[in-house]
Order: C-alpha cells, then sequence, then structure tokens
C-alpha cells in the first residue's frame, strides 16, 4: 500500500513538472511569436526570429514580396544591364549613367552628383538618399526580367545576394535605401502595398522556410 | 551663417540651408562662370566640384557644401590653363558657350581619374552634359587632345 503510495506520488510529481515545463515552453514560444518580427524600435529583431517550415504559407507571403520587388520603385535599381531604370515604365535612365564597379557610377556621372541625401522637391527631380546607387558590378542582383521561382533562389543565395545570411536578409527590410521606395518623391507610383505590409510578406516568408515557388 | 570654402577662399554666406548651391556662388559670392540650365540636374551646366566630384550645384544644397572644398570653373586653373581650357580653345570647342563651364569641370573629373580615356569613357562621362549647339565631336575631340597635354605635363 506505502509503495503504491509513493508511485502514485512519483507519478503526480512527474504530470507537475511535464505541466510545468509545457506552460513554460508555450510561453516562451508566445513570447517568441508574438516578438520575432519587431523588437520596440520597430525593427526586425533577427535574435528573436523562429523558422517554422511551412511551404505552402511561405510561397503565397513570397508572391507578395513578388509584386513590390517587381515594382519600379525596387526594379528601377536591378537593372539587367549597367543602366538603372527610371520612371514608372522603367525605360533607361536619362543621360545613361552607368552603374561603375562599385555601383556608384562613373568618373563624371555618379549617383550621388545628382541624388542628394533627401528628394529634390518638384516633379521629375532626383530622388534622395545618402547611400543612393546600384548594386556592384561583381554582384548585380539582377530583379529585371526574374520569375518568382529565380527571384525566390536568388534572394537566397549568398553568392547572389550580396553574401546576406539570414540575419541580413532580416535585417534588409529595414534598410534606408529599400524603405526609401516609399517615399520616392514626387510623381512617382509606390509599391503595391504598404512598407508594414510588405514587411510583414518578407519576414513571413522568411520564417515559413523561404521557399520559392514552383517553375523556371 | 554658413561657411563655405569656394576655390580656396573662405567665405561666410547668410543664407538658407536648402538654397541651392549655385544660388550662393552666382547671386551671394558673385562667381557667374557657372550656369543654371535646367535647375532639375538635367543638363549638367551647373556643374562644380564638390571634394572633387562633379556635383550639379543647382540640386545641391548649400548645406552639403558647408565646410567642404568647393571648385567652380574660376577656380579650376590659376591662369585658365588647365589641360581642358588649352584644349577647349585650341578645338574651338564651343559654339554660344553657355554649357561649357559645365562641361569642362565635367571633363576634369574625367581627366583625371582617367588620364587616357577612350571614346566610350569619354560618352559614359559627359552624356549628362547636355549641349543644345551640339559641339559633342568638339568636346570629344577637345578631350583626347586634352588627355594628350595632360600626359605631356607629366612627362616635362
Amino acid at each position: 500500500m506505502k509503495m503504491q503510495m509513493n508511485v502514485i506520488k512519483k507519478y503526480h510529481g512527474t504530470v507537475r513538472a511535464v505541466a510545468v515545463v509545457a506552460v513554460l515552453l508555450s510561453a516562451i514560444g508566445i513570447m517568441a511569436f508574438t516578438l520575432h518580427k519587431d523588437d520596440k524600435s520597430g525593427k526586425a529583431d533577427p535574435e528573436l526570429f523562429v523558422v517554422k517550415k511551412d511551404s505552402v504559407a511561405s510561397v503565397k507571403a513570397f508572391k507578395q514580396v513578388y509584386t513590390v520587388l517587381m515594382s519600379a520603385r525596387c526594379m528601377n535599381c536591378h537593372p539587367s544591364g549597367d543602366i538603372p531604370l527610371q520612371g514608372d515604365d522603367s525605360h533607361l535612365h536619362t543621360m545613361f549613367p552607368k552603374r561603375g564597379v562599385d555601383g556608384k557610377g562613373v568618373y563624371a556621372m555618379k549617383c550621388a552628383n545628382c541624388h542628394q541625401a533627401t528628394n529634390t522637391p518638384g516633379l521629375h527631380t532626383p530622388p534622395g538618399n545618402p547611400k543612393w546607387h546600384l548594386p556592384p558590378a561583381d554582384m548585380k542582383m539582377v530583379f529585371q526580367g526574374r520569375t518568382p521561382h529565380q527571384l525566390a533562389k536568388q534572394l537566397m543565395d549568398p553568392d547572389q545576394n550580396g553574401h546576406k545570411n539570414m540575419q541580413q536578409l532580416i535585417e534588409h527590410v529595414d534598410d534606408t535605401l529599400v524603405k526609401a521606395a516609399w517615399n520616392p518623391g514626387e510623381g512617382r507610383t509606390l509599391p503595391p502595398m504598404s512598407h508594414a505590409a510588405f514587411k510583414k510578406a518578407w519576414l513571413t516568408w522568411l520564417s515559413t522556410g523561404a521557399y520559392a515557388p514552383k517553375g523556371k | 551663417m554658413i561657411s563655405l570654402n569656394v576655390n580656396q577662399k573662405a567665405y561666410q554666406v547668410d543664407a538658407d540651408p536648402n538654397m541651392p548651391l549655385l544660388w550662393v556662388i552666382r547671386d551671394i559670392i558673385g562667381l557667374t562662370g557657372t550656369k543654371y540650365g535646367c535647375g532639375v540636374a538635367q543638363c549638367g551646366a551647373c556643374v562644380v566640384h564638390l571634394n572633387g566630384e562633379a556635383v550639379r550645384s543647382c540640386v545641391t544644397k548649400v548645406s552639403r557644401a558647408e565646410g567642404q572644398q568647393v571648385t567652380t570653373i574660376e577656380g579650376l586653373s590659376a591662369n585658365n590653363d588647365h589641360p581642358a581650357q588649352v584644349a577647349w580653345n585650341e578645338e574651338n570647342v564651343p559654339q554660344c558657350g553657355y554649357c561649357h563651364s559645365g562641361q569642362i569641370m565635367s571633363a576634369a573629373v574625367l581627366l583625371r581619374d582617367n588620364p587616357n580615356p577612350t571614346d566610350e569613357d569619354i560618352d559614359n562621362a559627359m552624356a549628362g552634359n547636355i549641349c543644345r549647339c551640339g559641339t559633342y565631336l568638339r568636346i570629344r575631340k577637345a578631350i583626347h587632345t586634352a588627355a594628350e597635354l595632360q600626359r605631356k605635363e607629366v612627362k616635362s
């Protein structure tokens, strides 16, 4: 009888311990889920990022991401050639400025010679950002002409994405030059969704495994 | 007051920090060699050097130039004898002349960075400087001449 009581006590102790651990794990899980996208500053915090693979949700999120990356505001500085694109119709930039080795232009045609730290007021004036540039010549990070499958694969390949690891990809969504797409200066169409919606889709894509849509 | 260094001379100017550098250079300091063309960085008539780079002064706020080195066409050389200026004269490049201070300032950056430019290098460097008189072929020829003069200067 005494032995039976001991077994029951042990059983109850084990159940209690398991329950406590389960509650703690759930709490951590909920905190991770709620905190992984933003810290208090509003920036994505890679240290709190949790990847839970879900190919369906991932592909769905990337389809949203793709519409933004292929919009003029993003694609114009990720051209297939060495001349940036311009305007909502993504025509070749007037004056044909060249990428140069570092992506900042050549000779008297450096990006920052016209593009200031902030947007220049008025229609048809140069938009601005302190680090206005194209991707460099040895890592062109082309968006123009890429299919959703190709672009997703490219974005996750450090040899094609500017040597970015997961942490840097998470942080990149808050890069000032990325955010400049939503402050493009007068007369330019915004990307097809808000930066907040884009960020949510981007982080969802990454946190669900960064799957590429099927196709070529 | 904003502190400027233009052509190696110090200036204190009373101007709105958002005023275009071009206005300060022309209207406050009084150096009128730099021209106003389009006002939206499309033509290159207003090119000056800011720390050696060929910026368009019509869209460059004077606050960007504060404490930096600005060089205008008047300060490119002591006696108008920069190789580009000599070559421009030799080849009779200008027609109306309005765009040419900007053309020469852009060419000077090219010649500094590439002492022996090809036609393609020249086109890449000068594509942002428009000339309504269409003197482009003479500009190209003058840059080749200037490059030659510059090389001779280095040798001697």
